[in-house]
């Protein structure tokens, strides 16, 4: 066990602020590129990332490419407004990927 | 299916003998992992589903309260009373193992929730206490969806791993070393065979040349 992975949360300012309260370290980015470097510089020392959907959406094969290991988790999230599904759609995928159909949602 | 390019020899039959049985029992072994893998992974991604569906919920409705928040007082004095944040959510992170694959393995310590707010009470509306409350509620089960989510992921990818492992002995290897012994057993027969009939032949023409 390491002692505080650290917690990070990237989004738009709007979705961001409010994890600042509860003492999360909170980063804004505002287009994919932006959100891509943070990921990259955040990826060694968070041991949760939670990314809002929209962001995570455009920056998707980062997010493959972060799986395969067990730190850090990358958690898309719903933000301000409404979400788009995307963290729906990986369970829907991760489904797929092990079993062979999307049993789960029918 | 194409049979290995080997001599038809009693040595590489016995070699051909031994990878065959080594093949079965492995293969054997990898259907038993997959089968208990993805026992695991319905079990996990059912409760990563039911936890996705009530923090999706649960989410909207906090950030709604910090939009009202928002929308009633000033950008810069919710910017400042939020700033100093006075709890921190601690988490211990290791790793366990779920047949061969090391997920992440989070355990959560939350700050007391009576010393929640890092704000007087006067400075800032109601909103925003309900939405730091209702957050700070959730983030307990933000951390263990991240948890059950990143391990649902990491089996996923090793399921279909070990499927193509699988796969990959049960139509390939064992198919082709069947073939293989058996084309040396019907091989070594035919020289049987050959040889015999040359020693009978031999035989039979000592025997007209004695007479």
């Amino acid at each position: 066990m390491i002692k505080n992975g650290k917690i990070a949360v990237i989004g738009d300012k709007d979705s961001v602020l409010a994890f600042k309260a509860v003492g999360v370290e909170t980063y804004i980015a505002t287009s994919a590129f932006q959100a891509n470097d943070l990921l990259h510089k955040l990826k060694d020392d968070c041991a949760v990332i939670f990314i809002t959907e929209a962001l995570a959406e455009q920056i998707s094969d980062t997010l493959d490419k972060i799986k395969s290991y067990a730190y850090p988790a990358v958690i898309p999230l719903p933000g301000s407004g409404s979400g788009n599904g995307f963290g729906m759609r990986g369970l829907h995928r991760d489904v797929e990927k092990a079993i062979g159909a999307d049993i789960l949602f029918d | 299916m194409a049979r290995l390019a080997v001599n038809p020899t009693r040595m590489e039959l016995r070699r051909l003998k031994t990878r065959l049985a080594t093949a079965t029992r492995g293969h054997k072994l990898l259907k038993d992992k997959s089968d208990e893998m993805v026992r695991r992974f319905m079990e996990l991604i059912r409760i990563n589903k039911s936890l996705r569906e009530e923090i999706e919920g649960e989410m909207a409705g906090a950030l709604r309260s910090f939009m009202l928040a928002r929308a009633v007082s000033r950008a810069e004095d919710i910017e400042q009373v939020l700033s100093m944040p006075k709890t921190e959510v601690t988490i211990e992170t290791g790793t366990k193992n779920i047949m061969g694959v090391d997920v992440p393995d989070v355990k959560i310590t939350m700050p007391a929730p009576e010393d929640l707010l890092p704000y007087a009470l006067q400075s800032a509306p109601s909103d925003l206490d309900t939405a730091v409350v209702k957050l700070s509620g959730l983030m307990e089960k933000l951390l263990r969806l991240a948890e059950v989510e990143k391990t649902c992921n990491m089996l996923a990818d090793e399921i279909e791993k070990n499927r193509r492992r699988v796969n990959a002995l049960e139509y390939v290897m064992i198919p082709q070393l069947n073939e293989t012994i058996k084309y040396i057993l019907m091989k070594l027969d035919e020289n049987e065979r050959g040889n015999l009939i040359r020693l009978m032949k031999v035989k039979s023409m000592m025997e007209s040349s004695e007479s």
